[in-house]
């Protein structure tokens, strides 16, 4: 068949294009990037499930994935509106799954994971659902972990057996659904193609039994920004005035692990040009107990997993000009947020009446009014206070904290690189 | 079960699950691994075809089957008190069955008899107007060993209005085959020519010109072309395709002969809802007799031209009716929405060309044809012709049919179905929009307010809470999950909807669900997650002092009630 060429334009720049050639693969030969997530390569019909590659095509919104080039074809791919839209549909997909990178045997090579990077996703603008989804280890080779499965319908559309069964099939529908393993059609697949329908998932979903190597930071797929062309940095969006004065910070560590602190403290020798510049009030690095006064700016670490958690942060709201969300656990929950699937009283039965104790017939539910009481689940501190700028990362990337501050400090206006921008 | 059927046609499968459901009540696993080996596909996409429909069961069902109504004019109309009469007077609860196996209760979404709320199918057959009293019958009756079809109910098509300022269209005299005798004195060319002279476009709720449509799908070469009337009605509150099915089943499918004539189709098939099933033999009926008559079969009429016909059932899922979703379910398959790289037209059952149709464009087609475009066209406004029928319900005393011309206007409509201190008007479905007092001067037309036929009247004495948390529940089980904006977005703003009806939310929490309406619009793969958030954002723009009154003045975190959890805990222990 004979190849007609078609004028198409992008962002209001005019180019050539083959038409019907796939709208992702014409705007890659032009040098836009339409982030794409459940796309993998070009299938009939393509999967369109994702929506994360939706932009405007003559004026209406559709899925570029899913369009073939014709003449005349106008694409919006960069205006705010459609960024933030695709942007929106990464946080949902975040916000309805349980993603704790940090515990992700895929952390690094993600395609979800690199997608928020990509996009800045700093929080999600959807409160998380931490609505428990099952684990299946009955399949010989496949470990299928449905609370990371974004249902892109790869596996279902791809994985068969040799007769061209279906291994993988959606089950349910809508908020319920899940895929569904054939564990006796599992068995007909060689090592190989386990392997590759691992490699297949963009998420860690598909997980193949004793075969994850722990690929050392730095080395994963995503790490770096070698495998990405775009390199867009994130714009920091806080602003304190400047008065010359010393900046007066404070800062806590709530249900985290310290390790936020411990990247703060990785500023290195940067530290201590900061303490010529501001001066530490409450915080367990200068060990002052209670504000002495108000202060500019308030750096949290950790949720809200109990009462004395709640009093500080909402202290720490009345106390400081400036709040941040510093690492996973302040930004939604993170990690001690994997109790939020289960039930409180399941989380304590465990921990204080079923496990073993070092005392014999020592098991007993703590409780004492000094002692904090726990809350039903835990929460992002954005469920409970302002918050004026989210780190990501567990812990976050040391430059990107010292951005901030400098930011904070002397209104410098720096981008975020893509390697300071993590989860894990 | 006669064992010995073979079963080996792929995209059989939702007829072979039917008749393991019907037969045994249930689908086992042993049928799974059959109909797995019988069909060389895997047994987890039996599976997946399964629990893709509500019908379906993978646990035994009771000897009785009772689907309750749950859709928001059966809320107003007792549902509640139905629903707990069903469980004192069947001893199940719902979602199970009772200890003796007799009784299995579920609810269901609108099973299109609004009119006739509150409603249900028992074993798929009607039972309307239910009240507590009532309900005690029919069980006693069961419980005794009475047949079903002694009581079961026949349910009234209550057409109140047949444009009586000026013609009806639809309902109007029918003799059989008047179309069939006109359509094959024209050419194929001259059937879409007035289809397309008469303006008609698609009654499903698209609005789509029908003659356009037909016209792309004559374009096609393909020696197989379908033709498939969509008679799925799932849109909450519509039950015209009820009526036109139960009172002029020979005019719809003189409709689909139309079609067929025009594009060059010999193929037809009827997709009809679960929950109409009580009108299968009707329309097989109709279907037997048109074959003795020739206007089906080979040669129809003496000409040269064949089209055969059959029904398909679906099994419970209100995507169903959108018509991707529609071709796929026919296919034997979850019934997902296609990615729209091709319309219908181009690749559609069986990827060979189709068109879709309402049951109301079928039978207004055959009117067009029977009685000129001239006759349709002179009918209507300026840009929408011909009439519509609206499925009336609610609080007002005449629900029903009404076969208005488009150009009414709200306040019209009102009167004629005596509705009184009207507060809400969910209009063309919970997928359509919502009206108010202020909008009781506008006209009912494409140039203003579309109607794909549902019409829910709610007065003051409703909780404007509860509607919309009957309909967000709707679309959270209704949306097929394909899509990641409608299948989360839908299940969120559930949860944000909660959050407002209980106090718990700030103004700019509210203000949020239109940001995220906007998302599902935008992006959602398919008319159901794009239009599945109107509801919502429509009444917080339409009810400002509702919402208002509900919002947090600011964001309060209630730490006693997050602590309730733990207190309790150590209380009891
Ligand atoms: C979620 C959804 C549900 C739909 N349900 C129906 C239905 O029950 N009946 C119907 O005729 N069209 C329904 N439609 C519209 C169909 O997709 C299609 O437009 C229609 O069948 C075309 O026929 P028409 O042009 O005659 O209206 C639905 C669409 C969507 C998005
Ligand atoms: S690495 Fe990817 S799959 Fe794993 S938890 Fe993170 S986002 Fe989810
Ligand atoms: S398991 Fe992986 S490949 Fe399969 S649908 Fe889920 S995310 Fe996609
Ligand atoms: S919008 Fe998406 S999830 Fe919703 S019904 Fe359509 S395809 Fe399914
Ligand atoms: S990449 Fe286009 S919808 Fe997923």
């Amino acid at each position: 068949m004979e190849q007609r060429i078609v004028n198409i334009k992008i962002d209001g720049k005019e180019f050539q294009a083959i038409e019907g050639q796939s709208l992702i693969e014409a705007a890659k030969n032009n040098g836009f990037h339409i982030p794409t997530l459940c796309h993998f390569k070009e299938i009939y019909p393509p999967l369109g499930t994702c929506r994360v590659c939706t932009v405007n095509i003559n004026g209406k919104p559709d899925t570029a994935c899913t369009r073939k080039v014709f003449d005349g074809m106008d694409v919006e791919v960069n205006s705010p509106e459609v960024l933030d839209n695709r942007k929106a549909i990464v946080e949902m997909l975040f916000a309805e799954g349980n993603h704790f990178c940090p515990g992700c045997a895929k952390s690094g090579d993600c395609e979800l994971q690199r997608m928020g990077y990509e996009m800045g996703v700093a929080y999600t603008r959807f409160p998380h659902l931490f609505e428990e989804r099952p684990r299946d280890f009955k399949s010989d080779r496949i470990f299928m972990e449905h609370n990371r499965c974004i249902l892109c319908r790869r596996c279902v559309h791809e994985v068969k057996t040799h007769k061209g069964e279906n291994v993988f099939y959606f089950q349910n529908r809508g908020h319920n659904m899940l895929v569904g393993i054939d564990y006796e059609k599992e068995k007909e697949l060689t090592d190989e193609e386990v392997i590759r329908a691992a490699d297949l998932c963009p998420v860690g979903a598909i997980i193949v039994k004793g075969k994850t190597i722990a690929k050392p930071f730095g080395d994963r797929k995503y790490d770096s920004d070698k495998n990405i062309k775009w390199i867009e940095g994130k714009e920091l969006d806080i602003k304190i005035p400047k008065d010359g004065k010393k900046k007066i910070v404070a800062t806590t560590s709530l249900a985290g692990c310290f390790g936020c602190h411990m990247s703060l403290l990785d500023i290195d020798l940067g530290i201590l040009d900061v303490l010529e510049l501001v001066e530490f009030n409450k915080s367990p690095l200068t060990d002052i107990k209670k504000f002495t006064k108000q202060c500019d700016i308030g750096i949290i670490e950790g949720g809200v997993a109990n009462s004395d958690n709640y009093e500080v942060l909402t202290e720490f709201r009345k106390k400081c000009k400036v709040i941040v969300a510093l690492g996973e656990c302040a930004v939604w929950g993170g990690i001690p947020a994997m109790r939020n699937t289960i039930p409180l009283k399941d989380c304590l039965e465990e921990a204080y009446l079923n496990s073993i104790s070092s005392e014999n017939d020592e098991n007993i539910i703590p409780y004492h009014e000094d002692i904090p009481k726990l809350l039903d689940k835990v929460y992002s501190i954005n469920d409970i206070i302002k918050i004026d700028y989210y780190i990501p990362g567990c812990p976050p990337d040391a430059e990107h904290i010292w951005k901030v501050v400098k930011n904070v400090l002397f209104g410098a206006e720096e981008k975020v690189a893509y390697t300071e921008f993590k989860y894990d | 079960m006669d064992m010995t059927e073979i079963r080996n046609e792929r995209t059989q499968l939702l007829n072979y699950l039917w008749d393991f459901q019907n037969q045994k009540g249930y689908i086992s696993t042993s049928d799974i691994r059959q109909l797995s080996v019988e069909l060389g596909i895997s047994w987890i996409e039996v599976e997946g075809v399964i629990s893709f429909y509500h019908f379906f069961k993978r646990k035994p069902t009771g000897k009785y089957t009772i689907y309750l109504n749950n859709s928001m004019v059966s809320e107003i109309k007792g549902f509640q008190k139905i629903k707990d009469a069903l469980e004192k007077e069947t001893k199940a609860v719902f979602g199970g069955t009772d200890p003796t196996g007799t009784f299995s209760l579920f609810e269901t979404a609108c099973i299109g008899l609004s009119d006739q709320e509150p409603a249900a199918l028992i074993n798929f057959k009607p039972f309307i107007n239910l009240t507590p009293k009532k309900i005690k019958e029919i069980i006693d009756h069961l419980k005794k060993g009475g047949k079903i079809e002694e009581i079961e109910d026949t349910p009234e098509d209550n057409i109140r209005y047949k444009n009586d300022k000026g013609e009806p269209v639809i309902f109007r005299d029918y003799k059989v085959g008047d179309t069939v005798i006109k359509l094959i004195k024209k050419t194929p060319e001259e059937v879409i020519q007035s289809i397309k002279e008469s303006g008609l476009s698609g009654r499903g709720g698209a609005f789509f010109p029908t003659g356009l449509k037909w016209e792309f799908a004559k374009q096609s070469t393909s020696m197989q072309k379908y033709v498939i009337c969509n008679a799925d009605e799932g849109e909450p509150g519509t039950f015209k395709d009820r009526a036109i099915m139960n009172q002029l089943p020979g005019l719809m499918i003189e409709g689909m002969i139309t079609g067929a004539y025009a594009i060059g189709a010999s193929k037809g098939i009827i997709y009809l809802r679960a929950e109409y099933r009580y009108l299968k033999k009707k329309l097989e009926d109709t279907i037997k007799k048109f074959y003795n008559l020739g206007l089906l079969g080979e040669n129809i009429l003496g000409k040269n031209f064949d089209f055969d016909l059959s029904i398909m059932q679906g099994a419970g899922a209100y995507v169903c009716g959108e018509e991707t979703s529609l071709i796929e379910s026919l296919e034997g398959k979850r019934g997902g929405p296609r990615t729209k790289i091709f319309f219908p037209v181009e690749k559609g059952y069986l990827d060979k060309p189709t068109i879709v149709n309402n049951v109301e464009t079928f039978s207004a087609a055959a009117r067009i044809i029977e009685l000129g475009s001239d006759f349709f066209n002179s009918k209507g406004t300026e840009k929408t012709k011909g009439t519509k029928l609206l499925s009336i319900s609610g609080d007002c005393k005449k629900p029903g049919i009404y076969e208005i011309e488009w150009g009414m206007t709200i306040k019209e409509m009102l009167e004629l179905c005596e509705a009184k201190d009207t507060n809400f008007i969910q209009f063309s479905g919970p997928s359509g929009t919502v009206l108010t007092k202020k909008d009781f001067n506008r006209e009912i037309s494409g140039e203003d307010l579309i109607c794909g036929g549902s019409v829910m009247i709610f007065n003051s004495k409703v909780d404007v809470f509860d509607i919309l948390t009957n309909f967000s529940n709707f679309f959270i089980n209704e949306s097929c999950g394909l899509c990641t904006p409608c299948r989360a977005g839908n299940y969120l703003i559930g949860k944000r909807l909660k959050r407002i009806r209980n106090n718990d939310a700030t103004m700019e929490e509210i203000q949020e669900i239109k940001d995220w309406g906007k998302i599902l619009k935008d992006s959602s793969r398919c008319g159901l997650g794009k239009t599945s958030t109107n509801f919502i954002t429509d009444a917080i723009e339409k009810f400002p002092e509702l919402f208002k009154k509900k919002a947090l003045k600011h964001k309060e975190f209630d730490l006693s009630s997050a602590l309730n959890d733990y207190y309790d805990y150590v209380k009891n222990n």
